[in-house]
């Protein structure tokens, strides 16, 4: 009986299942790759708003601090975002009849809110609290980014539960001092590694409790 | 019958159900499989329908990575006091039977989700009921009223006032000749002034009262005594010796969470020098007071007049009747401790009862010296200028006299008694104007329906048990539409732009009966919850030598009895749209999603008939079917009935079986009907119970003992308990931080299930329906276990609440294959839903069975599709979707919540700092919470009493929650051997 397969055959299906195998690993590990990527992630990537409000305007320019907009940062879980009143606390007086300005005084007149798109977020499952951060002295700036030099506000961190628990894990590298955590481009002083380690113990700061699932999943 | 009490004679020392005694397949299938009928929820499966499955899941899982940008909307102008994410709580007050009770709802961003009790409020002292649990769900119901209906088709309260403005034309010039109003119980102080400000200006105007669940018994029997209506109020705090005459005060009646808040504390003993009060119980049916006496007797409800008047007989040194369903050594028992206690004795009539109980209990405790130290009287809060009731309403538009009604959120079209066509009576009006929450039977009979605003909603004011007056204040602006009663009968008084606040002002601005509300004041009391010294004043009375004329009314009776109760969350029917209190199992029968006529062991065998078998229930004339359901302890030929049920208005009153027991009432008795006939028929009908459910098979699990036997043998808890093993191959957890714990005081505990709804509202649990309640597929983290021991026709009665022990070695966490549920560092027993993959394998290694699986969608993820009822949710508090399993977690959004709060102002989480949900609303304060490592903690505390005890100890789990086993002070005469008589 003839052979119904070449000889070459041999080799094509090795090819084709060494080739199915290398597939399927780089399938996994391109996958895990765009999973993290900052085109999956949004990290960096302005989003379009309502009103074109720059950061870079009013905090890297103007020097707002974060808390005139963002004031329950210290106290909630929420930092909150600025009602339409504190946008026109200034802009009853500067910039009154700019254009990019008309949704805001859109809003006031109509009582319609403005709708930002949601640039930070986790999942609802995530129950993050700004305050506490901000207590045990992680900076604003940590998670945020410099938000001084972004002109549209974008992602700066993945906010993956990945990066989270890094941080949970280890947080000393990104402490400083709590009254430092509102500052931008904070240069960390000499002996900033003592300091930091201080900062675990005057802070009353438990990393091996700060793992736990209820930590952040209720 | 025969063979379960056969069964018993030796048999189990406790028991959960007559099927568990009997045995029977339906009990085994519940216990065998864990998870009942599993097998119809899987479907048959080929390989060409599994391919179809696999593909369409990928499918969906590609979909489900896709997420988008939500808006976020801020503020206009942002309130000054409301920080988004952090909760805001006001006081305010619910109405519970139209009596107020203090309660502090928390709110998110103006959205009520929450309700707690009020800790300054006499009436609630911090504690809730299932009811007030249950209403914020009410408030977002999707069912509720959401327009105003002319004729039944939607129309403008704008038309609305142009007609009364018409009506109130036409009443001014005929002095109100022709009109009536119909108003449900109420103690609201302003609409007695609006009342009476109505009958001053418009002089022949009538008004009228309907309340179903009226009780006037007691003010009738005040009214002979005294000469005017007076209204008792108990200190069970002072009472040594009790004894109810078919009362319910720990579950029903106004009261009923300060007495129990006062029963519960003069009951604790931790130590063997500690006393504790002893109650006596005689009661029609079965009942949590019954349940938590230490000595119970059923009797039919004819024969507690003659109980009284024996009791009576007794105390005044007489011989008791020889003819009595108790046997005399009980009543001299009784009698000898009341004369014991004297001033300190305490005797208290059920509100049902006949005027002689009340005069007999009033004249006893006068007798005893007890008038005036356990029981005081006070002029009634809920005296209302009215004319009548339904039925001289009635009358009254017969004769022509009326051709106008308004009626007040009653809702007569159902809750009327049998034999009174008040759908014909009405007809014959020319004009019924409806106010009421619901679209319900008697709305689309009315010319015009206006929407009622909820509790939540509207400026009110009410007055607690003791008279206490608090303010109604609203928690969110109506959300559909809704008025408060006030505006409605402004309107009829001419002003048709008023809102309820200006009105409830002006009467506190003005009040006589209490100290008028300046600025200031009016802040004080709206901060506080209630109207500082508004509490009225005990009246001094003199009891007449005789009963004035109050003689037993009823004779030896034939046939069979019936009792009425109303549902203790359905109420009069008004919460039937309810899911979480549909849902909610009965405290002794564990019926869920409907009613049964109860029955005793006794009658059931008499009449040849088995749970849930149909019966006829005839009775002057009129006749229902309803299935029966067997109650150990139910007196012999006696028929409980619970109103509330048989509605199907509404989406989720439709879904509900039950019958409506309403159609088999009387005008002339409705709370005991006489010589009615119970007739078994074909067939059964479908009698949903959850007392099989997460059974822990033939365990000694609840631990009790007589105070006699406690102080001899304080640690009698150890008694036959297997030791606890000592080596454990699972890992050791150390604790530096907190280490949480629970105990759990059943002696307190009274069964009244408001840590079971508490935690579903705190913890967004979703209900199931009664499809899958039946299934045994209930969510309830936390069930009350109900155990019988003793006699099938006279049981005591335990009960258990069982949350998640949290064990140090749990069993369940070794189990899970993805690692879903985890040791926390403060000992918790996390659950991390999207880790579960819902194998369901903890559930089944759990030996408590504390853990509910999701076997459906039971709660709508889509925020449009959802419904206003998803606003009711905790904001803090994940909700679960199909496929996930879930438990107790210790409130873990509460712990924290504080301990974030700590840890910001770097101090350590304070004792009684974390209140959980079931704990914060139990009226009896069974419940303490606290850290184990903290020295002195009140959780520390109670577990270093010596009747202290873990469940199932002999498995080595170590649960953090544990138990305190159930003292009772039996009467060592009735029962020598310490153990209860029955």
């Amino acid at each position: 009986m003839p052979q119904v397969f070449s000889r070459s055959a041999n080799g094509i299906s090795r090819f084709a299942l060494w080739g199915a195998c290398f597939m399927a690993i780089f399938a996994a590990l391109g996958g895990t790759a765009v999973l993290r990527s900052d085109f999956v992630t949004g990290v960096g990537r302005p989003l379009a708003q309502p009103v074109p409000f720059s950061h870079r305007h009013h905090v890297g320019e103007l020097g707002l601090d974060c808390r005139y907009c963002h004031s329950g940062a210290e106290t909630s879980s929420s930092a909150g975002l600025p009602a339409t009143e504190v946008c026109m606390t200034c802009h009853s007086q500067l910039f009154t009849n700019v254009d990019m300005l008309a949704p805001i005084r859109a809003s006031l007149a109509s009582g319609q809110p403005l709708q930002w798109q949601r640039v930070n977020s986790v999942p609802d499952f995530v129950y993050f609290n700004h305050s506490i951060h901000i207590a045990k002295g992680v900076a604003c700036e940590t998670c945020h980014g410099e938000v001084d030099d972004m002109p549209l506000m974008r992602r700066a961190h993945a906010l993956s539960m990945e990066w989270c628990l890094a941080c949970h894990r280890d947080p000393e590298p990104n402490l400083r001092p709590p009254q430092d955590v509102f500052l931008m481009h904070w240069k960390p002083p000499a002996g900033i590694a003592e300091i930091r380690r201080s900062l675990i113990s005057l802070l009353d700061i438990h990393p091996e409790t700060m793992t736990d699932c209820y930590v952040c999943h209720r | 019958m025969a063979g379960l009490r056969e069964r018993l004679s030796p048999g189990p020392e406790l028991w959960r159900s007559l099927d568990e005694l009997a045995d029977t397949p339906e009990f085994r299938r519940f216990v065998d499989a864990e998870f009942p009928s599993i097998a119809e929820r899987i479907p048959r499966l080929d390989r060409r329908t599994l391919l179809k499955l696999m593909g369409a899941s990928l499918t969906l899982a590609g979909l489900a990575a896709c997420s988008r940008a939500e808006d976020i909307l801020p503020y206009i102008r942002q309130p000054e006091n409301i920080v988004p994410g952090k909760p805001l709580y006001y006081a305010t007050t619910l109405s519970s039977d139209g009596y107020g009770i203090g309660a502090v709802v928390e709110s998110h961003e103006g959205r009520p989700t929450k309700v707690e009790g009020n800790p300054d409020h006499p009436a609630s002292r911090g504690a809730t009921d299932a009811i007030m649990q249950a209403a914020v769900l009410s408030l977002f119901d999707p069912d509720r009223s959401r327009m105003p209906l002319k004729h039944g088709e939607p129309a403008a309260y704008g038309d609305f006032l142009a007609d009364m403005a018409e009506l109130t034309s036409r009443l001014a010039g005929s002095g109100g000749a022709g009109a009536a109003l119909l108003i449900e119980a109420t103690t609201s102080p302003t609409m007695k002034a609006q009342l009476e400000a109505l009958r001053a200006r418009y002089p022949r105007l009538r008004l009228f009262q309907h309340d179903p669940l009226a009780t006037p018994s007691g003010a009738e029997a005040t009214q002979t005594l005294f000469g005017r209506a007076l209204a008792p109020v108990y200190r069970f705090d002072r009472a040594d010796a009790i004894v109810s005459l078919d009362a319910d005060f720990l579950g029903e009646g106004p009261g009923r969470l300060a007495y129990a808040r006062d029963f519960a504390a003069r009951r604790r003993v931790r130590r063997a020098d500690d006393t504790m009060s002893r109650v006596y119980a005689v009661e029609s049916t079965p009942t949590i007071t019954g349940a938590a006496a230490d000595h119970r007797r059923p009797v039919r409800p004819s024969e507690v007049e003659a109980v009284a008047a024996a009791l009576s007989a007794v105390l005044g040194g007489e011989a008791a009747p020889s003819a009595l369903a108790l046997d005399p050594a009980w009543l001299a028992a009784t009698a000898d401790d009341l004369k014991a206690a004297g001033r300190s004795a305490l005797i208290v009539p059920g509100v049902h009862q006949t005027p002689f109980v009340h005069a007999a209990a009033l004249a006893m405790n006068a007798r005893l010296g007890a008038l005036g130290n356990t029981v005081e009287l006070i002029e009634p809060p809920d005296a209302m200028p009215i004319e009548g009731d339904l039925a001289a309403l009635c009358q009254a538009i017969a004769a022509r006299d009326i051709d106008t009604v308004v009626i007040l959120g009653a809702n007569p079209l159902h809750t009327a008694p049998a034999g009174f066509d008040v759908r014909d009576v009405f007809s014959q009006l020319k004009l019924l104007v409806h106010w009421g929450l619901y679209r319900d039977e008697t709305a689309f009979a009315a010319h015009w329906h206006v929407p009622a605003a909820h509790d939540l909603e509207s400026w009110s004011d009410l007055r607690a048990h003791d008279g206490t007056a608090s303010i109604v204040q609203p928690l969110i602006r109506p959300l559909y539409q809704g008025r408060a009663v006030h505006e409605i009968l402004a309107v009829l008084g001419g002003e048709f732009a008023v809102s309820a606040l200006p009105l409830v002002r002006r009467t506190w601005a003005q009040t006589t009966w209490a100290q008028a509300l300046d600025d200031p004041a009016w802040r004080k009391a709206l901060r506080d919850g209630f109207v500082s010294g508004s509490a009225s004043t005990p009246v001094d009375v003199a009891m007449p030598a005789d009963l004035r004329g109050l003689n037993p009314r009823v004779e030896a009776a034939k046939g069979v009895e019936i009792r009425f109760v109303a549902d203790p969350w359905l109420r009069d029917g008004r919460n039937a749209n309810s899911s979480w209190l549909q849902e909610l199992p009965r405290p002794l029968s564990k019926i869920v999603w409907g009613n049964a006529a109860l029955i005793s062991p006794a009658t059931a065998g008499r009449l040849q008939v088995e749970n849930a078998r149909v019966v006829n229930i005839a009775s002057n004339g009129t006749d229902i079917d309803a299935p029966v359901w067997i109650m150990p302890g139910h007196p012999d030929e006696t028929v409980t009935l619970a109103l509330g049920f048989g509605r199907k208005l509404g989406s989720v009153a439709a879904l509900a079986d039950g019958h409506d027991a309403y159609r088999l009432r009387s005008l002339e008795a409705p709370w005991i009907v006489y010589g009615a006939t119970v007739a078994p028929r074909d067939g059964s009908a479908r009698v949903i119970t959850t007392q099989h459910h997460q059974a822990m098979e033939g365990r000694a699990i609840v631990r009790h003992a007589s105070l006699e036997a406690f102080r001899k043998n304080p640690h009698f808890v150890r008694d036959g308990a297997p030791p606890a093993p000592t080596g454990s191959l699972y890992p050791d957890w150390q604790y530096s931080q907190e280490a949480w714990g629970m105990s759990i005081d059943q002696s307190a505990c009274i069964g009244c299930m408001a840590c079971v709804s508490a935690c579903q509202a705190e913890n967004n649990i979703a209900t199931v329906g009664p499809d899958e309640s039946a299934l045994g597929h209930e969510m309830h983290w936390l069930r009350i276990d109900r155990y019988y021991s003793g006699p099938l026709d006279d049981p005591d009665v335990f009960f258990q609440p069982v949350p998640c022990m949290h064990c140090e070695k749990a069993p369940c966490e070794v189990v899970c294959p993805v690692n879903a549920t985890t040791h926390t560092h403060d000992g918790l027993n996390a659950q991390v839903y999207n880790r579960c993959i819902g194998t369901r394998y903890c559930s089944q290694n759990c030996p408590y069975k504390v853990r509910r699986f999701n076997f459906l969608d039971f709660q709508e993820f889509d925020k449009d599709a959802a419904g206003p009822e998803q606003a009711a949710h905790n904001p803090d508090v994940s909700v679960r979707s199909r496929g996930v399993m879930e438990k107790c977690t210790y409130c873990v959004q509460r712990i924290s919540e504080k301990r974030i709060k700590a840890q910001i102002e770097n101090r350590h989480i304070a004792d009684g700092e974390v209140v959980t949900a079931c704990q914060q609303a139990c009226p009896t304060q069974a419940i303490v919470f606290g850290d184990l490592n903290s020295k002195g903690a009140a959780v520390v505390q109670e577990k270093a009493a010596p009747q202290h005890y873990a469940l199932l100890e002999d498995l080595n789990t170590r649960p953090r929650t544990t138990y305190l086993g159930k003292i009772r002070n039996i009467n060592g005469r009735l029962s020598p051997g310490g153990k209860a008589d029955g």
